[in-house]
């Protein structure tokens, strides 16, 4: 698919998602799409870091949270609109993520994993010590009418549409450029690729402040969207736990994989959420999670792939 | 307000604490400084550990922490079995590494999750003659609750030193952390010895979530704040080395009593995540690394 193709079908893809903001089903599918699409970016962020260039971040929450601090930071000290809290809760994590790209220095593997983990913690600490945003009580906003749109839940998930498009399309642009064929050769062996001349160092600092971004653009909608954000749901483990899931589950390698796995894990959560218990969906994901990493390493994408090759 | 009365009971909380610390780090001590098989689920143990404790204490009556002795085998055997899996799916293939993380990860949350479901997650405490009572020294007060899983971890601790040093096993776990083609022209098999020692690192797990349960109320989502403290303490103590582990652990255990009696319980956390950070961007070969 060339990538005005690509173009075409993404406009496409938002203009499904204006219709179906303009049919009139029950609430709750919108409040169900936002999550399946929150992530879509979460997951496509995630592996751009994870996937293309091999480093795994088990602090997803900590980016997620700091776009959602960011955005009730904003929301409370200037009353900034949505738009600008989206910007600004995605660059206040890439600078997070060109943070943890500087750690890679020292940190390769299991090491790099372990300390984004400790990250996520730290911040969690410093939140719940910051009076401003809420501390450990929480903080409830009070939202507005919505604007243009009959309500906050069609609102914010035409929002999660173009959000989530964008984000795919960003990471199909940088996987099939020369950055993305740099991040798989450092991928594959770091040392390699930089006796080879590519420009390692910079391509990880760009690979950790651009997954960093999205994952502060996914949370900087959360406060608007669940109206009462503490430190344990915005730094929930989930969101770790799901990031590194949905990308496994679809196939590391390419744009498509962790939006397969977003889309099939996503929907899965939520039916289940609705028909069983929220409990047991983790454990649901969870038990996925290990079963393909053990059995399909490759996830859905690379099954399809041996398959057709045969 | 600040007394010296009140620093010196913290520093000897913390040290106390340490001990404990020190049980629950010396499983990751030997999964991941010997065997660089990254167990990112042993908190996960360490609770299901408590949760054993917990359960045989409320229906039984039996004491904490020998309910965590007598269920060491079964935890060995659990143990041994998940490195078989790992070893089968991952360390033969050649993709330990990422995949094998991802692998812990996956059973972290199935542990705490599974465990959530069946208990719920409400804090559990379990009942024994020592839990309440403290010795005074001098204005200086030692709750039993801290010193008997201190004491526990002490001898843990002794007992996994000497075991590394003295007998054949241990050696070879000793052997296969440098060189498993040499361990294997001596005769032993590089994979049963890693089993048994894996098997050795879950069952100290268990062993200390009896010891954690004894020390305050659980939940299951504790492990949590067991992933920074273990791997702080075992990349501060260098390694594989026990005596690292142990030094660490109290350095670990007195920052954190300290930060907790001058500036708030809240911050504690931040104090073994702060270390795990700082220790992995300055020195990540720990204070008495290899």
């Amino acid at each position: 698919m060339k990538t005005r193709g690509a173009l075409v079908v993404g406009v496409a893809v938002i203009g499904l998602g204006v219709l179906l903001g303009g049919l009139r089903v029950n609430p709750y599918v919108y409040f169900a799409g936002y999550v399946v699409l929150q992530y879509v970016v979460i997951a496509t962020a995630w592996n751009v870091l994870g996937g293309y260039a091999g480093y795994v971040n088990f602090g997803t929450p900590a980016f997620f949270a700091l776009g959602a601090y960011t955005s009730i930071f904003l929301i409370e000290a200037f009353k900034a609109p949505l738009p600008v809290l989206i910007v600004c809760g995605g660059l206040v994590a890439a600078l997070l993520g060109l943070g943890i790209g500087y750690l890679t220095l020292r940190l390769k593997g299991v090491f790099f994993s372990i300390a984004t983990f400790a990250l996520s913690v730290v911040l969690q600490t410093l939140i719940i010590n910051w009076e401003y945003v809420g501390g450990a009580k929480g903080y409830t906003l009070i939202r507005p009418p919505a604007p243009f749109f009959r309500s906050w839940g069609v609102l914010l998930f035409t929002l999660m549409v173009v959000l989530a498009v964008v984000t795919v399309l960003v990471a199909r642009t940088i996987e099939r450029s020369w950055i993305g064929r740099g991040l798989a050769a450092l991928r594959d062996n770091e040392e390699a690729a930089e006796c080879m001349g590519v420009p390692t160092l910079r391509l990880k600092l760009f690979a950790t402040t651009l997954s960093g971004f999205f994952l502060g653009v996914a949370g900087a909608p959360f406060p608007y969207y669940v109206t009462y954000v503490e430190p344990s749901s915005a730094f929930d483990l989930n969101y770790a736990v799901n990031a590194l899931a949905m990308p496994m589950i679809g196939g590391t390698t390419t744009w498509l994989g962790p939006v397969i796995g977003a889309v099939l894990l996503g929907t899965a959560q939520q039916v289940a959420t609705v028909t069983i218990s929220s409990e047991l969906n983790l454990l649901i994901v969870g038990v996925v999670l290990v079963l393909f990493v053990v059995l399909a390493p490759e996830g859905i994408t690379g099954l399809v792939r041996r398959l057709r090759r045969r | 307000m600040f007394t010296w009365d009140l620093l010196a009971n913290a520093v000897v909380a913390g040290i106390l604490l340490g001990g404990f610390y020190a049980a629950v780090s010396l499983g990751v001590s030997l999964t991941f400084g010997l065997l660089d098989v990254v167990n990112i689920a042993h908190p996960a143990f360490v609770i299901l550990g408590a949760y054993a404790a917990y359960v045989m204490n409320s229906s039984f009556g039996l004491d904490p922490i020998l309910t965590g002795v007598l269920f060491t085998p079964l935890f060995y055997a659990l143990g041994a079995g998940v490195y078989r899996i790992y070893y089968s799916s991952f360390e033969r293939r050649g993709e330990e590494s990422l995949r094998g993380l991802v692998f812990f990860f996956g059973l972290l949350f199935i542990i705490e999750v599974a465990l959530s479901l069946k208990y719920g997650v409400d804090y559990r405490l379990v009942e024994a003659a020592y839990i309440g009572k403290s010795i005074d020294l001098g204005g200086v007060g030692i709750a039993f609750r801290l010193l008997v899983p201190c004491v526990v971890g002490l001898l843990m601790t002794l007992a996994l030193s000497l075991f590394l040093s003295r007998t054949f096993y241990g050696r070879a776990v000793m052997g296969v952390s440098q060189d498993q083609v040499a361990l294997r022209l001596m005769g032993a098999n590089p994979v049963r010895i890693k089993t048994i020692a894996f098997g050795i690192g879950i069952a100290a797990a268990s062993l200390s979530g009896a010891l954690l349960i004894t020390i305050s109320p659980v939940v299951p989502s504790t492990d949590r704040d067991y992933i920074g403290r273990v791997f702080a303490i075992t990349v501060l103590g260098g390694l594989g080395s026990v005596g690292g582990t142990l030094v660490a652990s109290i350095i670990l255990g007195v920052a954190e009593s300290l930060m907790a009696t001058l500036f708030g319980p809240s911050w504690s956390l931040a104090v073994s995540f702060g270390i795990l950070l700082l220790a992995l961007a300055v020195r990540p070969a720990g204070l008495f690394g290899r």
